[in-house]
């Protein structure tokens, strides 16, 4: 392996590889060891620098990725006044506050915020820890029909909600349970994604000895579940936890079927300002920021786990 | 998961254990904790699994088959427990129903505008960040905030942005010159605001997912095709398109089923269900809420669930038969 590898190396280095000399050029100077610039020359394509045209692309689309909610936040510090003339506005006004509270008292933001932390929270948790359970049975366990049974959890994921609307409504209706947030926790309890995520994660995290060194020990599979897997999928579970709270916190179609604006989440009120509970445009952008912060704050904090979990997932799935 | 813990204690064994020694007491025991260990191991692994496929068939495949039970019945919203059957009817008015075409076509249109762009600007994207970059996290955390954004609040503020009087939109264009549209109005104009909301929302998410597996192509590949004389373009349409064939065929499917299933953004841009004035940007999903909650037909609402079913199945079919045929040429 190593010799080829240099071999590789060296002929690279011998000959410079097409369009890529004058970035190795610029980024290496006299003084850099050559072996160095052989290397980069050798993953050609690959690990480059990036130019100033790239650069320049990457900040526009992050400019376009970041200005509508920059602007949600402008026009919320506005009135509706303002909002109704041209030039728009490009920057913030003195109304972020008052906007705000109309929309927490108006939209009744405040209640929803409470609501959706709940049920996103409680369907975190409960993804998490039987996907956790589920995950590490696929992964490392022996049983029967195991393959096919995975491959079932694949499918489901192949299923619209849409599709499971009209009974549930139904269901609802009989049990009266609409307007209650059990309506919308129960059926997304579990998520086959997550079981997936789970599973691929295992199977490389977690070392079979180390199961089969408690078994002698003596301890029963619970006892290896709190002990050995949790610890071992931590990482995986925290990562898990916090993609299904966004998916969970912006779900949309059911619980506009199943809530009403009297016992609302997040999604519901703003689907209530958006077919005008609330007239005023400025306070509509409000209850839109204030929906969309928690998210955003969590992002600042843990977007680096999040941006891993994305990536993970993909490699894997 | 629990039943290990509580599994009675074998008869059999109680009795030896009453009437034998200390000894046979220690192996008996030892011999009880053997059979344990080995029920525990046989069966956990079920009870493991076991929540997820109840809670999946309880609120997954009961309300799947449901719903076909249900598309063959007149059933209203206002008394939801009384069912009349109608056998095909249901499916044979939605064929009649020119909404139902329209809606159809609409979510075609829509979903080849959302999906396309999206992915090909996935794709650039993805391989930009793939280079050394300087606060390359910055970037990624960035093109993902959007994904952060729920559907309502996104819809929200792009029909503002979409305005046609005091938009930003339009004040850009009147800049360059371009007369005031009416995105709302217009069947073309609607469909790509609706579009682009989409787009917004996803396109960063999509490129992480390809940066991913570019990280994951070889570094030989590049190095043998760089010393084939190839270029960084080249690079990428012979090398790094090639390698994330199965990836690119993933995203379609899950762009594809999105797509099919579109409803809170065409909801929200117009704040109504017939998804505009002359129904130009309603799509299959705001029809379906359109026949349930607003015409109180729970019995044709789970036709056109079944037949987006059918539709996501063909789809389905198509991309594997697409794949297949991929792997058989490569």
């Amino acid at each position: 392996m190593l010799p080829t590898t240099a071999q590789r190396r060296a002929r690279a280095a011998a000959t410079p590889a097409v369009g890529t000399s004058t970035t190795t050029a610029a980024e290496s100077p006299a003084g850099t060891p050559p072996r160095k610039a052989t290397r980069r020359a050798g993953s050609a394509g690959k690990h480059l620098h990036a130019g100033r045209i790239t650069y320049g692309i990457l900040l526009l689309f992050t400019a376009g990725s970041l200005f509508p909610l920059l602007w949600t936040a402008i026009a919320a510090s506005r009135d509706n006044q303002r909002l109704a003339e041209t030039p728009p506005p490009f920057w913030f006004g003195g109304n972020l506050l008052t906007n705000m509270t109309t929309a927490w008292q108006d939209a009744n933001m405040g209640k929803a915020l409470l609501n959706t932390t709940f049920v996103a929270g409680t369907i975190a948790l409960s993804t998490v820890l039987f996907a956790t359970l589920a995950g590490y049975a696929f992964a490392k366990l022996r049983f029967r029909a195991k393959n096919a049974l995975l491959l079932m959890v694949i499918g489901t994921m192949m299923v619209p909600p849409q599709l499971s609307v009209v009974p549930l409504f139904m269901a609802i209706a009989e049990l009266e349970w609409t307007n209650q947030l059990q309506a919308v926790i129960l059926p997304m309890m579990v998520n086959a994604f997550g079981v997936f995520f789970m599973r691929q994660y295992l199977v490389n995290a977690l070392p079979t000895e180390l199961i089969e060194a408690a078994r002698v020990d003596g301890a029963h599979s619970l006892r290896i579940v709190w002990h050995v897997v949790f610890p071992v999928a931590r990482p995986a579970m925290a990562v898990l936890g916090m993609l299904t709270f966004v998916l969970a916190w912006n779900e949309f179609f059911w619980p506009i079927i199943a809530l009403t604006q009297d016992n609302p989440t997040v999604q519901v009120a703003l689907t209530g300002l958006g077919q005008g509970y609330v007239p005023d445009e400025s306070v509509i952008m409000a209850g839109a920021l204030l929906g969309t912060l928690p998210l955003l704050v969590a992002f600042a904090l843990f977007g680096k786990q999040i941006v891993g979990g994305v990536m993970q997932g993909a490699v894997k799935g | 998961m629990t039943s290990s813990r509580t599994e009675p204690l074998p008869r059999v064994q109680e009795d030896g254990l009453t009437a034998g020694a200390d000894g046979d007491r220690e192996r008996s025991q030892e011999r009880r904790g053997r059979r344990r260990h080995r029920w525990d191991a046989r069966w956990s692994p079920y009870a493991f699994i076991a929540p997820f496929f109840v809670f999946f068939a309880a609120f997954g495949l009961f309300p799947l088959l449901y719903t076909g039970w249900a598309s063959l019945h007149r059933v209203s919203l206002h008394d939801p427990s009384h069912m009349e059957w109608v056998g095909m009817r249901n499916f044979s008015r939605l064929l009649e129903d020119d909404f139902f075409w329209n809606a159809l076509q609409n979510t075609f249109t829509i979903g080849v505008l959302s999906t396309v762009p999206q992915l090909l600007m996935a794709l650039g994207l993805a391989h930009l960040l793939n280079y050394k970059l300087r606060g390359s996290m910055f970037f990624r955390v960035a093109m993902l905030t959007p994904y952060a954004t729920s559907v309502a609040a996104a819809t929200l503020v792009f029909t503002m942005l979409y305005g046609r009087d005091y938009g930003m939109i339009n004040w850009g264009l009147e800049l360059v010159g371009i007369d005031h549209i009416d995105w709302e109005n217009g069947t073309w104009t609607s469909q790509l605001a609706v579009s682009s909301i989409v787009i917004w929302r996803w396109t960063g998410y999509n490129a992480l997912i390809y940066l991913a597996a570019m990280q994951a192509v070889p570094d030989d590949l590049y190095e043998s095709a760089a010393l084939d004389g190839a270029n960084r373009w080249q690079q990428f349409l012979h090398v790094t398109i090639p390698s994330l064939r199965p990836t690119i065929l993933f995203t379609v499917v899950v762009s594809t089923i999105g797509a099919t299933q579109l409803f809170g953004e065409p909801l929200l841009f117009g704040g109504s269900q017939t998804g505009g004035g002359s129904h130009q940007y309603q799509t299959l999903g705001l029809y379906l809420y359109e026949q349930g909650w607003f015409d109180f037909q729970l019995g044709r609402a789970s036709a056109i669930a079944w037949t987006m079913f059918l539709i996501l199945i063909v789809i389905g079919l198509l991309n594997w038969l697409i794949a297949k045929r991929l792997n058989k040429t490569h």
